[in-house]
């Protein structure tokens, strides 16, 4: 198991990863992953100055696995990551769509 | 339908002004969040799973035609194109951007809408009878008292900071369409024995992780103590309600853990204690408010031939007619449920779209008028039955036309872990198939009335407690499970559903469903016993033998 950091942006709500370069990105695939949860939470102090800079709200950690690309362990952060199941059209799966067009 | 006075008109634009000064300081850093969020609360803006959400007030789920258009402005302007109905009669747009939201607020303003207390611990928005004014077994309106207690109770100064949220709902009909019995207040119309019209008033229901029925703590309270009385109770429960542990402190528990004797005369006391004479009701202003709904003046319409003609050759026309169409208080007319649970689709949700057609047709065919419904649909509340076969034709084009009201797709749902970032499980994707399952054709039409209510959590704003069915989703070591409960109503004859026992994978629960339904169709007394009265004649042990047959033969 390994770890993430996420939030939500301040301006318009979006679900934001922390990345590796301390920058936060829209895809979990892009997001810094971590082999420990102290080192997770050792990043989230990072992070958090972020919350204090105003760019996002509530930063945390979860647990993905990371066989492949990075997916949510639990199905809550996997929905977050993804947009709802019931519009495919909505969230980041819809981006993703966007992109391969 | 009320229109806002000077005063109304000030001081919704002075929340605006005031909310648009709030979101530019916590934009530029001015603000933390933990300064900010009581404030974005209390106009309405959730942070959800996805984005912000904003939860705009329906006053008593009455809508024109001007304010839906308004709506669908919305969603196509600032949202994703869609809004949610949900079970309070408000409507949710899940995509706003924070920076946006004063804008949005702006625009409501400007139809007379807002957002203010559709949140936080104070008195939110006031429900009704969505039939109100229109319904043929109604003693008397519900709206002007549910708007009195609107105005009463908006930004009330005592009332802002209470132990947590309480909802008033008010019912005028014989039949209970608002669920008062589930309402921290419910006030039922009556007329006593000298012919005169007040309200019964219940008090203690909800729903929630704790469900119970509202207890009836006075008979009969004349319509100028309206507000006296509603303040007493709401001022007992703000002194009295517990604030040490948030998941007790609703006035269902202080009313449970005093009882029904200690509330009422804590109420009564504080009702002979406090100087009425400032807050009784003068007839000038009840007349005054009830002037703003007074029953629209609809041109005789007695002969229907072209409903008649059409309902003869048409059978889905029938059908619709059949379980879409109400009975109105005015003979040649009708009340017409739109529903908003097409099969496999996601109960509540509407397109830009479908608000702009739904407004035009109450613009043509219904004085205006539209109401939202707390089972998540919409409604025409004033249809001249002869203009049904074109509404109906309208509404077909529009994929509105579903023939399901109150048949076994027309399912609540709360936006659950698609969306909430409350929820322990997902409610759509299971009402969905459900839907699919039983869809709205002959075989819902044989299984008749049954009301399937899907909660993805326990704080049941899917109402499950109150289903025939309810669907509660848990999770249980990280996997979605559903439990299921049986013979609860929100009616009249109010009832918390009883849970069957173990509870079902996501992948099990919809057979398990379908297994309580053969069960009653099979067990039902022919014809037309309705789901709810054969489970209350038959109790729970049938329906547990055909859910859990199988383990039961794996036993033996």
């Amino acid at each position: 198991m390994r770890f993430a950091i996420s939030a939500n942006r301040l301006l318009d709500g979006i679900v934001v990863f922390f990345g590796s370069n301390n920058h936060w990105v829209d895809q979990l695939s892009a997001a810094g992953l971590y082999a420990s949860k102290d080192e997770a939470e050792a990043a989230l102090v990072v992070a958090r100055l972020d919350q204090t800079r105003n760019v996002v709200v509530e930063p945390y950690v979860f647990e993905v696995r990371a066989e492949g690309a990075p997916v949510a362990h639990h199905i809550r952060e996997a929905i977050r990551a993804a947009g709802p199941t019931v519009r495919k059209d909505h969230g980041k799966q819809a981006d993703l769509l966007a992109d391969k067009r | 339908m009320y229109r806002y006075d000077e005063f109304d008109a000030g001081f919704v634009s002075d929340r605006v002004a005031a909310f648009r000064d709030q979101v530019a300081r916590r934009l530029s850093g001015d603000m933390t969040e933990d300064q900010f969020k009581p404030h974005r609360l209390m106009n309405g803006l959730y942070l959800q799973l996805h984005a912000y959400m904003l939860r705009v007030a329906v006053p008593y789920g009455t809508l024109s035609a001007r304010q839906m258009r308004k709506l669908a402005f919305i969603a196509r302007r600032y949202d994703k194109g869609y809004g949610h109905f949900t079970t309070r009669q408000n409507i949710q747009y899940n995509w706003p951007a924070l920076a946006d939201t004063p804008a949005i607020l702006e625009e409501l303003a400007s139809v007379e809408m807002h957002a203010i207390q559709t949140s936080g611990n104070c008195i939110r928005n006031v429900t009704a009878d969505h039939f109100a004014g229109a319904a043929a077994d109604e003693l008397d309106d519900p709206r002007p008292y549910a708007e009195i207690l609107r105005q009463w109770s908006s930004l009330h100064p005592e009332f802002s900071f209470l132990p947590r949220k309480f909802k008033i709902a008010v019912n005028g009909a014989t039949r209970d369409r608002a669920a008062i019995q589930t309402h921290d207040i419910g006030y039922q119309i009556v007329r006593n024995s000298a012919g005169e019209i007040g309200f019964a008033v219940y008090v203690g229901g909800g729903q929630g992780r704790t469900p119970m029925i509202a207890k009836k703590i006075r008979d009969f309270l004349k319509i100028e103590d309206l507000l006296a009385y509603t303040q007493a109770i709401v001022r007992v429960y703000n002194l009295e309600g517990r604030r040490d542990n948030k998941y007790k402190a609703r006035i269902k528990i202080l009313v449970h853990e005093k009882g029904l004797d200690w509330m009422r005369q804590a109420v009564e006391a504080e009702f002979e204690a406090a100087s009425r004479d400032y807050i009784a009701l003068p007839d000038a202003e009840i007349a005054r408010i009830k002037a703003y709904f007074a029953p629209p003046e609809l041109p005789a319409r007695a002969s229907s031939q072209k409903f008649a003609a059409r309902r003869e050759s048409d059978p889905r026309f029938a059908g619709f007619v059949s379980t879409n169409v109400a009975a109105h208080k005015i003979d040649g007319y009708g009340i017409v449920k739109i529903s908003l649970k097409p099969i496999g689709g996601i109960p509540g949700d509407a397109t830009a779209e479908q608000m702009e057609a739904v407004a035009d047709l109450a613009e043509l065919y219904s004085q205006a008028e539209i109401r939202v419904s707390h089972e998540q649909n919409l409604v025409l509340p004033h249809v001249a039955l002869d203009d049904l076969p074109v509404i109906y034709d309208e509404l077909l084009a529009s994929g509105l036309a579903t023939a399901n009201a109150g048949l076994v797709s027309d399912i609540i749902a709360c936006p659950g872990m698609d969306y909430c970032s409350l929820a322990t499980a997902r409610s759509i994707p299971v009402a969905q198939r459900i839907s699919e399952r039983f869809g709205d054709g002959p075989r819902a039409r044989d299984i008749g009335a049954l009301k399937i209510k899907i909660s993805g959590c326990i704080n049941a704003c899917g109402h499950h407690h109150v289903g025939h069915i309810g669907i509660l989703g848990l999770e249980r070591k990280g996997v979605e499970t559903y439990q299921i409960t049986l013979g609860g109503t929100g009616d009249e004859t109010c009832s918390m559903g009883t849970l069957t026992g173990p509870g079902f994978s996501s992948e099990e629960v919809v057979d398990a469903i379908e297994r309580i339904v053969d069960a009653y169709m099979a067990l039902r007394n022919e014809p037309g016993e309705d789901f709810l009265t054969a489970f209350r004649r038959l109790g729970m042990q049938p329906f547990k033998e055909a859910l859990y047959e199988t383990s039961k033969g794996a036993d033996i």
